[in-house]
């Protein structure tokens, strides 16, 4: 597994009234400005962002393990480039949600727009609600684990880490895959190139039971979704898959 | 032979010359499209077809050596806290590692350091090599991400979202036999060995309103302190350029057709794009039609050489150049020293272009641990930096001659053109007249 | 490439505050396009009437005295309102194709926005705040309304280049995205006697889809009819007298969110536009699937 995997250690929540960021009262510059200047050690993190309105990059490049509530739904690219915080977003989440994050975990507990989790390298994503299109696009190492269903085009070039989809998958899942591993539990409306249904082995359900507890997901077994991945056909150029392409 | 039934002389095509018909050879033997690295090749209307004119009554030439002559630039005075400043106006272009060897990155930053200038990241990530000797470091933003991470994107000291490259506008698709040796796979997290696919577009954005939001989203992550430039490929200067504006740019960077050490396909290197002196003065009017002109620089990338080239670019309106192939040549890529082993390989010492293949005999364009100790990294960059100072001088002595104390007073004014072509595209008058053609349109 | 805003209104309660919370959703999407701006506003359903949405470069001149000079020619009783550069006259329904012409005639640097029962469009070059402000949008009333706001790819910063576009009587389309195909697309139109007032993709979009309309096809159907038709990449939000309609192309990689209660139905490009709507926190808010027609009626 990918080192950055583990690194989504539950924060400890601490019983202190949260610090207040209120969007309506101070400028996103000065919330982002606040979470860069975090340094270690800090005791205060227990952060709450209020009145986000749909703002675009909300807590992007956080670095320190502390958590953050954000009340109500976001724009483009919350939680990009996420390092060790954790971020729960009560609302939805726009285009992009936690792009290239690295570690950490970020919870959606409504939707999210396109692109979630795009180019993510480790951590962990879980979306309570519906990922729209190319959920997990070039994937390089997290994990997603969404309830709902997941648009078109997701796992698009996925690299690497795993995606979970409890509903069902748009046109094209997974397609021009690589070595990520998709679990679905519903059906996808079709599967993209060089993407097929692979057996799910025992080892396979030791990973999905990890991802789902992660999630905080009790109610689902492992057993009830088919695993996804490259058939490797495109790894290396044939003129007659052209087609495919 | 006889007198009543000459023989015909055998003649070859025009259109089916020896180069197409291998061409057509090699694609029915192997059923490949021709992958390859540096540039165009074919001929277009370049710098060489412009001249200065030069001053002697009606204006005054400058004293060479003596009479200041400035050459500094900074980049990033829109947006960014932190501008970077460059002691002279030709930086070096972004190239890849796992395109280049560890020795060639670290003697482009030894040799643009020592000029006084930045070099550039590119598809693959910061290395340390080049991020340890590069005193001013631009972080590329590709579509592909491969090796990005928010640390090497806060040590950087500007950041190029990519969205074009002049070998490629518009492109992405299959890159075959790409070299990934394992450093290459770990660094792109991708399986080894195998081709790598390119996307055209960025995975979490499309479009200028987009764009905006994912600079507003980089500059957050870096605290507003950061230069950001937009890269396009020479495509449709006028529009990328103003939108790149409109969408936040600090700097914009514009790669004509020539540019490019990327591998792509042969028939998108010499068939998308246009010539990088075609595609100045339409983006430099794009920046003076929204009042941006020097408030947003401009980076222009592509064939450039000499100091005349540099000096032609700028006297257009760029107020940088780049270099990619250029650089590459003064690390001692395509070498005649090395002749005998491009033979080996089927090719000459200056026409060497399948860099992703990995078999670079000077050691640059390659991944094997062998080839690569022939790149001396300190006397690499000692070259680099000598022909960088070089341009620069030739440059500074072109402007002195054409009355200029800074090399951003060059104006296309002080050039003619000596083909129909030239004129119309870089808009200054054939030589010998004051027309110039084409006027109007961009 | 440019921010949409479009409201639906089911609540009649709702009708007197469309321009308000219309003008309030398009300002918050000024980031997405710096250009122009402009909105259409459906309403008044005085039975028997025709509006017809004029623009001047000159409103002191053109507009002084049209009232009566179109009524003149028409035969009949014509009413201005005028708001800036634009001008709304009042035109018996039936003589709406009439009027254009005349207006051609008698005011040749008078533009016309677009016509109908219930149709008025405002748009100029600027941003979003000024241009509901000089228009005073926000005091409008009505049924439905789309607005938008644009950063121009190609085509030129201009009046008529604004958003939205009007082809066909009381139809409207704004359009974020690019379309690839739209010059061999007016070469055709132009070829089957259509007019066109710009170079813009989205001119050729709207004519394209009252072409359909013309040609018999609902709006529905003409929305479907273009996904095969139109390359390139786009949200389209139409309007029609009665109607509202929302689609994607294929790719869809340009945003778009809705939002639906018992009062209305939202567009917005992003959820930033629909955040201040009433009762946002408990509506059904969700993403146009892609390659899918979506259409509501009155």
């Amino acid at each position: 597994m990918h080192a950055s995997n583990l690194a989504t250690a539950p924060v400890t929540k601490v019983n202190y009234a949260p610090k207040v960021f209120d969007l309506s009262k101070i400028t996103l510059r000065e919330f982002n400005q606040a979470l860069h200047d975090i340094t270690d050690g800090a005791t205060e993190t227990n952060w709450e962002v209020l009145n986000p309105k749909g703002s675009h990059a909300v807590a992007v490049g956080a670095e320190h393990a502390i958590s953050i509530d954000v009340q109500g739904s976001v724009g483009y690219y919350c939680g990009g480039m996420n390092q060790n915080s954790t971020i729960t977003i009560h609302g939805s989440a726009g285009p992009g949600v936690g792009e290239n994050m690295m570690s950490g975990a970020i919870f959606v507990k409504g939707d999210a727009s396109q692109y979630a989790g795009a180019t993510g390298r480790g951590g962990m994503l879980v979306i309570d609600g519906n990922a729209s299109s190319r959920c997990g696009i070039s994937m390089k190492g997290i994990d997603i684990v969404v309830g709902g269903n997941v648009g078109h085009m997701s796992a698009f070039m996925a690299q690497s880490g795993n995606l979970v989809v409890l509903g069902d998958a748009g046109d094209a899942f997974g397609d021009s895959i690589y070595e990520a591993r998709l679990f679905l539990r519903g059906e996808a409306k079709s599967l993209g190139a060089d993407c097929i249904e692979k057996e799910m082995r025992p080892e396979h359900i030791e990973i999905l039971k990890d991802l789902l507890a992660r999630a905080g997901i009790t109610d689902v077994k492992p057993e009830e979704f088919k695993r996804y991945g490259s058939a490797r056909t495109l790894y290396n150029f044939n003129i007659d898959n052209a087609d495919a392409y | 032979m006889s007198y009543h039934n000459p023989p015909t002389t055998p003649r070859r095509s025009a259109t089916f010359d020896e180069y197409h018909m291998s061409e057509i050879r090699r694609a029915a033997a192997t059923g490949i499209y021709d992958i390859r690295g540096a540039g165009a090749k074919r001929k277009v209307p370049n710098f060489d077809d412009l001249l200065f004119l030069g001053a002697s009554i009606s204006r005054y030439p400058l004293e060479g050596y003596r009479e200041k002559c400035e050459t500094k630039v900074t980049l990033g005075t829109r947006f960014a806290k932190k501008p970077i400043e460059l002691k002279i106006p030709i930086t070096v272009a972004g190239m890849s590692f796992g395109s280049l060897s560890g020795p060639a990155k670290e003697a482009l930053g030894r040799g643009a350091t020592i000029a006084g200038t930045s070099t550039t990241t590119g598809d693959g990530g910061m290395t340390e090599e080049e991020r340890g000797h590069s005193q001013t470091l631009v972080y590329q933003y590709l579509p592909s991400r491969y090796g990005m991470n928010p640390r090497d994107l806060r040590r950087a000291d500007a950041i190029e979202v990519v969205v074009g490259q002049g070998a490629k506008p518009g492109g992405g698709g299959m890159l075959l036999g790409q070299k990934i040796s394992d450093r290459v796979a770990e660094m792109r997290t991708l399986p080894k060995g195998i081709d790598q696919r390119s996307a055209c577009r960025h995975p979490d954005w499309t479009g200028p309103d987009d764009l905006e939001i994912k600079i507003l989203e980089l500059r957050e992550i870096t605290n507003w302190e950061k230069p950001i430039y937009v890269k396009v490929a020479g495509a449709r200067p006028y529009y990328d350029t103003a939108l790149a504006v409109k969408a936040g740019a600090d700097v914009v960077v514009l790669d004509g057709m020539q540019g490019g050490t990327a591998a792509t396909q042969e028939v998108f290197i010499e068939h998308v794009g246009q010539p990088t002196l075609a595609c100045i003065r339409p983006a430099v009017k794009a920046l003076q039609d929204l009042g941006m002109h020097r408030k947003v620089q401009l980076i222009v990338s592509g064939g450039i050489r000499t100091g005349a080239d540099v000096a032609k670019a700028m006297a257009l309106g760029a107020d940088v150049v780049s270099v990619g192939t250029a650089a590459l040549i003064a690390l001692g890529d395509n070498d005649p020293h090395w002749e005998s082993e491009y033979q080996k390989l089927g090719t000459h010492a200056g026409a060497y272009d399948d860099w992703h293949e990995g078999k670079d005999p000077a050691g640059i364009t390659t991944q094997d641990a062998e080839l690569m100790k022939r790149v001396d990294p300190v006397a690499a960059g000692r070259r680099l930096a000598n022909y960088l100072k070089v341009m620069t001088l030739e440059a500074q002595t072109i402007a002195r001659a054409c009355g200029h104390n800074h090399m951003h007073n060059l104006e296309p004014e002080d050039l003619c053109a000596l083909t129909i072509e030239a004129a119309a595209m870089a808009g200054v008058p054939l030589a010998g007249t004051s027309w110039v053609p084409g006027q109007g349109t961009f | 490439m440019c921010g949409i805003v479009g409201l639906f209104i089911k609540d009649k309660a709702l009708e007197p505050q469309l321009g308000a919370l219309l003008s309030e959703m398009l300002i918050t999407m000024t980031d997405r396009g710096p250009d122009s701006a402009g909105i259409a506003i459906y309403g008044g359903d005085a039975k028997g009437h025709g509006k017809i949405t004029v623009q001047s470069p000159n409103p002191d001149v053109d507009f002084k005295g049209l009232d009566t000079d179109l009524g003149a020619k028409l035969g009949t009783k014509v009413s201005a309102i005028v708001k800036s550069t634009h001008a709304v006259l009042d035109v018996p329904a039936e003589k709406l194709e009439e009027a254009r012409a005349a207006i051609a005639e008698l005011r040749p640097d008078v533009r016309v926005m677009g016509s109908g029962e219930a149709i008025e469009i405002y748009k100029e070059v600027g941003l979003p705040e000024d241009v509901v402000k000089r228009f005073d949008i926000a005091k409008m009333s009505g049924s439905h309304g789309i607005g938008h706001t644009r950063m121009a790819t190609e085509s030129a910063v201009t009046t008529l280049g604004a958003h939205p576009f009007s082809t066909g009587p009381d139809q409207c389309l704004v359009h974020n995205g690019s379309l690839s195909n739209h010059n061999n697309l007016r070469r055709e139109m132009k070829r089957d006697g259509m007019k066109f007032e710009t170079e813009n993709d989205t001119e050729v979009a709207a004519a394209y889809l009252s072409s359909k309309i013309a040609h018999g096809e609902n709006l529905g159907q003409a929305l479907e009819s273009s996904l095969n038709d139109l390359d390139g990449f786009f949200t389209f939000v139409v309007g029609t007298k009665d109607g509202f309609g929302v689609v994607r192309d294929p790719i869809a990689c340009k945003p778009a969110v809705m939002a639906e209660t018992d009062q209305y139905v939202a567009f917005g490009s992003e959820y930033r536009a629909l955040a201040n709507l009433p009762g946002i926190e408990t509506a059904r808010v969700w993403e146009p699937e892609p390659s899918t027609v979506y259409f509501w009626e009155h």
